[in-house]
């Protein structure tokens, strides 16, 4: 904190009007780029008045699309995060041929857009899919019903939890699981006591940031569900559906929640982070990068 | 000697691989099948037509354009919160991460409402002459909104490691401040800036929520690629759909193998010896 303390010499870019003027551009900048969107969310929220905010929220379609958010976070985050956990395991713990190969797949849902991840949900499972006619003929519902909504969430955040562990787990490396398997530990034994004590906050950073994305997803969702009014639509798509519908102010009381869910989801980013999730343990230039390091030592 | 092995792995690879099997591999692997079975002479009809050419077109331009002033900005709030003491810089620090945790449709109504001729910016610009909502200038403001986090927490580890001494050696030798960032400090930050571009503008090609909302989506001149791929499954056109989302599909895998590219030499250079 003693950056500015006497006896320093002044470095780069310390030039008292530089430093000034470009402080004030660049909190400018976030005042009106980041701070200012979620002070407009509240504004409208609230525009016609306190008694609408309610009446909004507790309509039957917005209560309705909160539940199915809350249901299918309650699915999909668990999905994530035990495969997060195996992946991590199998990648930092054991060697095996092909890798490599599979850090990157596992990474690929980042990089594709959630329209891409919906569309191809469609040719999966839809009428004109690989299953289409077989689910059909065997009644089983999975597009425009909340198995396709879990199943396109847990394709945009496949590679949350894994990210966050394999790169701490590299980091720890394989000594203390060896030392308790040859002290007689089993295999669960070794992982409950030794290998989750170690990662529990960044397993619970990354458990954290999959289910504000699962909460907060639109464009894949938006493919899959058909956007059935009070049945397949998720909060983000009732948001969108209000505020077509010319009811902003209901539009906004909706997307407060999800504010809401965004602040919490900061506000305990910056808890975990400073107990070591997060950046911590990553090579410096990887930091907040969404990549893993594909690094495998021989 | 060899390693002792440790338990677990078959069933930790199995329940990888069964799910990136299901989850990831096969989705994709039926929208390349869908997109194939089109015959080239169709698949190429598709991708080429003057609507998906604009829609590229616009994409291109405006992640181009939301993408170079995230370079500055994210650069300058970096720089900003690494090298400046000042009271609220934890809580800046926090919020550079609110792109990411505020859901792309809420993003895409608070950022039309501002941005609106009637909203807090949109009447002032207006008076101006500008026009953000509904024009490609709504499509850059939702576009680098979205991908603000990625240059920041690209820099900003390697600008607070970045060693003192390089400038001071420099200040000795009488360099101005501008001469030392720019022949000293910008090639050492080089590699995690286009780190960090690179991740910035495959976000922004790939972005949807945001956008649809302030985008106009008038083909041809505000209709973004995502959206058409969109449109064409609304109309039922599923192998227009499809060859259109393939497009994106190569894209991103380009897109993906620049950046590990990039995060590869970005780590190469940094990594103390």
């Amino acid at each position: 904190m003693a950056d500015h303390g006497k006896g320093r010499p002044p470095r780069v870019g310390d030039n008292k009007v530089f430093r000034r003027v470009l402080l004030t551009v660049v909190l400018l900048l976030v005042a009106l780029m980041i701070v200012a969107p979620l002070v407009v969310i509240a504004v409208e929220a609230f525009s016609r008045g306190i008694g609408y905010f309610a009446k909004s929220i507790a309509d039957p379609d917005t209560r309705h699309a909160i539940l199915l958010t809350v249901v299918t976070a309650l699915i999909a985050v668990p999905f994530n995060t035990a495969f997060g956990v195996a992946a991590a395991w199998a990648i930092t713990k054991h060697d095996f041929p092909g890798k490599r190969l599979l850090t990157v797949v596992i990474e690929i849902p980042f990089s594709v857009s959630p329209i891409v991840a919906g569309v191809s949900y469609l040719f999966v499972y839809g009428l004109q899919g690989l299953f289409g006619h077989a689910l059909q003929a065997a009644d089983i519902k999975i597009l425009f019903a909340l198995p396709g909504i879990v199943l396109a969430s847990m394709f945009v955040t496949g590679p949350f939890v894994a990210r966050e562990l394999i790169p701490l787990m590299q980091a720890q490396g394989r000594d203390l699981e060896e030392a308790a398997t040859s002290l007689g530990a089993s295999g669960w034994r070794t992982f409950f006591s030794v290998t989750l004590p170690n990662i529990k906050w960044a397993l619970l950073y990354g458990v954290v940031l999959c289910n504000s994305r699962v909460m907060g997803e639109f464009g894949a969702v938006s493919v899959v569900s058909g956007n059935i009014r009070g049945q397949t639509n998720t909060l983000p798509l009732h948001i969108e559906l209000l505020y077509h519908d010319y009811n902003a102010a209901g539009a906004f009381a909706a997307a407060s929640i999800l504010a809401c869910l965004a602040i919490v989801t900061l506000v305990a980013k910056v808890a975990l982070e400073r107990r070591g999730a997060g950046r911590v343990q990553r090579p410096s230039a990887l930091a907040g990068a969404d990549s893993i390091t594909p690094e495998v030592k021989p | 000697m060899r390693r002792r092995v440790l338990p677990g792995l078959p069933l930790a690879l199995g329940i990888t691989l069964v799910y990136v099997g299901i989850i990831v591999v096969l989705p994709l692997a039926a929208l390349v099948f869908k997109a194939a079975s089109l015959g080239p002479e169709d698949y190429w009809r598709i991708v080429s037509s003057d609507r998906a050419l604009a829609s590229y077109r616009v994409t291109l331009l405006c992640a181009l354009a939301a993408t170079a002033f995230n370079l500055v900005f994210g650069l300058s709030l970096a720089w900003v919160l690494v090298r400046y003491r000042f009271p609220g810089r934890r809580l800046v620090d926090a919020l550079v991460d609110l792109p990411f945790a505020l859901p792309t449709a809420v993003a895409g109504i608070a950022l039309t409402t501002l941005f609106a001729t009637n909203g807090w910016f949109g009447g002032p610009l207006s008076h101006l002459g500008i026009k953000v909502a509904y024009t490609p200038l709504g499509i850059i403001v939702a576009m680098s909104f979205t991908s603000i986090p990625f240059i920041v927490r690209t820099v900003q580890p390697v600008l607070e490691e970045l060693d003192p001494a390089l400038e001071e050696a420099g200040q000795t030798l009488g360099a101005s401040d501008l001469s030392i960032f720019a022949s000293v400090m910008l090639p050492l930050l080089a590699p995690a800036l286009l780190a960090g571009v690179s991740l910035s503008f495959a976000r922004s090609l790939g972005e949807f929520g945001a956008i649809i909302f302030i985008a106009g989506n008038q083909p041809f001149s505000t209709e973004i690629t995502a959206l058409l791929a969109f449109i064409r499954l609304e109309e039922y056109d599923y192998p227009a759909s499809a060859a259109i989302a393939s497009v994106m599909l190569l894209t991103a895998f380009v897109m993906l193998a620049l950046t590990n590219l990039m995060q590869a030499r970005a780590l190469r250079y940094t990594v103390k010896g």
